[in-house]
């Protein structure tokens, strides 16, 4: 589980709780049309802040902490099965369950209408034992790939 | 968390621990170390305090979050933050479910925004079986094939049984149950019944198709329409080969369907919903159904679908728990919307006492045939409804397996009493002097 930050038209910061999906490159999210105001908010101002920052929520061995900002688009073209067959693999991969709601389709058929935000990232913090009294590691990710 | 907007434009956050002063009014967090994530003072930042518990295999739960938004002090290394905006959301406090359904209106935005945006018009969809489950609400039929199942095999006892008129009753019945509810969901939005009602339940809130843009209003009202069509067809056919009278109820049945929730009679509106869905699925259903095969009417089947009708209105009553502030709303005056829980409760317990007290009676007395005595064993069903009325009528989604049984009551009643004559038939048939405990 992550945290989504993205800046509303007043220019306020709007966070979101948000399961991340990654192939290697991108960060993927989706979000149902019931929860779309982020979605406009990315529309209208593309930079974003994904934060790996609850215990609890990320059942890992070795919790870190982490920021990450990026560049976020959204697609939209095809919301009732475009994310399906575009990230549904790499949800199913991490959450097996997702088959099983997806089956109660036709009980809560607005969720299941989703947009996938896609994240490029540019910056990345990373607190190593997770404690932000302490520096982050910075790492410049654009100029990484370059 | 601590969200804030940083030097290059991109929104930036950082977890730190935090306490409360409730007195003072603020949120004292811990400082960050690093200059590069330092939370601007005198800025508007978001904080976040969020939880979620993952179950593995499962999704999901413990689902609770406060979101803060306003300016930062820095004081003694730590930051404190007064809020002047506040959002939040606590499952425990409401469902998953209401959560979702009040973001109806932003996802029917969003659709408009993208279709604007791609210059075609984007809808939800769902597969046409699903789309027509829903829509119609398929899995009330039990409320029809009940009654025309009683029906016929009150006919079958006495007047013997015809299998091809016993489908044609139970597909036009059937068409006249979906018809009356594909309109229900017309008027209902129409009404604005729908739209306000943000606590729907599987059971209750109506199909909502319509609200979620699956359908369109004229598209619903069509399939009403052909629905209406098909089951009448199939009634003046039935009359015109075993007698015009059966029109009597077949109008009946018609009329309480369609002004159920049409203008101008409403009905329901009028505090009237419940008595005419006890009678048109009780009476109507199961006199028209024994008619068809009988050619006559008789006091037996109407006795026989009195317990029938208590139930299937018991359905509805149950179901307008949740329903009630919506419906208030909207006008309709249920039963739940005019009476205190207090007495919905024990108008609950007046009404499944009735019931059983008719099958015993009826029963004993021959008045309907003795086996069908049997259906009495449907009653502990009737407990745990009463005890989830005392205890969550406050809680729609609580309810729900309350409303899930209440059903079962009346499936399981209605199936027992068809039993119950399904015994003597075969008694008949067997012995050529029953005993009379089975006739």
């Amino acid at each position: 589980m992550s945290e989504l930050t993205v800046i509303d038209p007043l220019g306020r910061p709007v966070t979101h709780p948000l399961i991340p999906l990654y192939d290697g490159e991108l960060i993927y999210l989706t979000s149902s049309v019931l929860f779309s105001r982020k979605l406009e908010h990315i529309k209208a101002n593309p930079k974003v802040a994904l934060s790996i920052s609850d215990p609890l929520a990320v059942q890992v061995d070795h919790f870190r902490r982490a920021t990450i900002q990026g560049d976020a688009c959204v697609d939209d073209s095809d919301l009732h099965s475009g994310w399906e067959e575009r990230v549904l693999p790499l949800w199913r991969k991490k959450e097996p369950v997702i088959d099983t709601l997806l089956g109660k389709r036709v009980a809560l058929p607005l969720f299941f209408e989703r947009a996938i935000i896609e994240v490029r990232p540019r910056r990345a913090f990373l607190w190593e034992d997770g404690r932000t009294d302490r520096p982050p590691q910075v790492f410049e990710l654009l100029e990484a790939v370059r | 968390m601590i969200a804030f907007v940083d030097a290059d434009g991109y929104p930036l956050s950082v977890a730190t621990d935090f306490r409360t002063e409730p007195e003072r009014g603020v949120v004292v967090l811990d400082g960050v170390a690093g200059d590069e994530v330092q939370p601007p003072e005198g800025e508007l930042v978001n904080v976040v305090f969020s939880h979620i518990r993952p179950q593995p295999g499962v999704g999901y739960d413990q689902r609770r979050y406060v979101s803060l938004w306003g300016e930062l002090l820095r004081s003694n290394g730590h930051l404190e933050l007064s809020a002047e905006r506040v959002q939040q959301w606590d499952e425990e406090e409401m469902s998953f479910f209401e959560f979702s359904e009040r973001g109806v209106p932003q996802a029917r935005r969003y659709f408009e925004q993208v279709s604007a945006e791609t210059g075609r018009e984007v809808r939800p969809r769902l597969s046409f079986g699903w789309l027509f489950l829903r829509a119609t609400r398929l899995p009330f039929l039990t409320a029809t094939i009940v009654p025309v199942l009683l029906g016929i095999a009150v006919a079958a006892l006495g007047n013997g049984f015809s299998s091809w008129l016993a489908v044609l009753t139970l597909v036009g019945a059937a068409c006249v149950h979906l018809a009356l509810n594909t309109a229900n969901d017309v008027f209902d939005t129409l009404s604005g019944a729908d739209e306000a009602n943000v606590n729907p339940t599987q059971f209750s809130g109506g199909s909502r198709v319509i609200l979620y843009g699956l359908l369109r209003l004229r598209s619903m009202a069509l399939l009403s329409g052909g629905l209406y069509a098909v089951g009448i067809g199939i009634g003046i056919g039935l009359a015109a080969t075993r007698g015009w009278s059966l029109l009597w109820v077949g109008i009946a049945g018609a009329l309480i369907s369609l002004f159920y929730t049409a203008p101008p009679l409403r009905l329901v509106h009028r505090g009237l919903g419940e008595i005419s869905v006890g009678i048109g699925f009780g009476p109507i259903m199961a006199l028209g159904a024994y008619f068809v095969q009988a050619r006559e009417y008789a006091l037996e089947p109407l006795l026989a679908s009195l317990p029938v009708g208590i139930l299937i209105a018991l359905i509805l009553y149950v179901n307008e728990v949740p329903d009630r502030r919506a419906d208030a709303v909207a006008g309709k005056r249920t039963l739940p919307v005019r009476l205190s829980k207090k007495s919905v409760v024990r108008g609950y317990e007046l009404a499944v006492a009735v019931t059983f007290t008719l099958i015993a009676g009826f029963a004993i007395s021959g008045l309907i045939a003795r086996p069908a005595i049997i259906a009495l064993a449907a009653l502990p069903l009737a407990f745990p409804v009463r005890r989830a009325l005392r205890n969550s009528y406050e809680s729609p989604y609580a309810l729900m397996p309350a409303m899930a049984r209440n059903i079962q009551l009346h499936l399981v009643t209605g199936l027992l009493l068809v039993a119950g004559y399904g015994i003597g038939i075969v008694a008949d048939a067997a012995l050529d002097d029953p005993p009379f405990f089975l006739s």
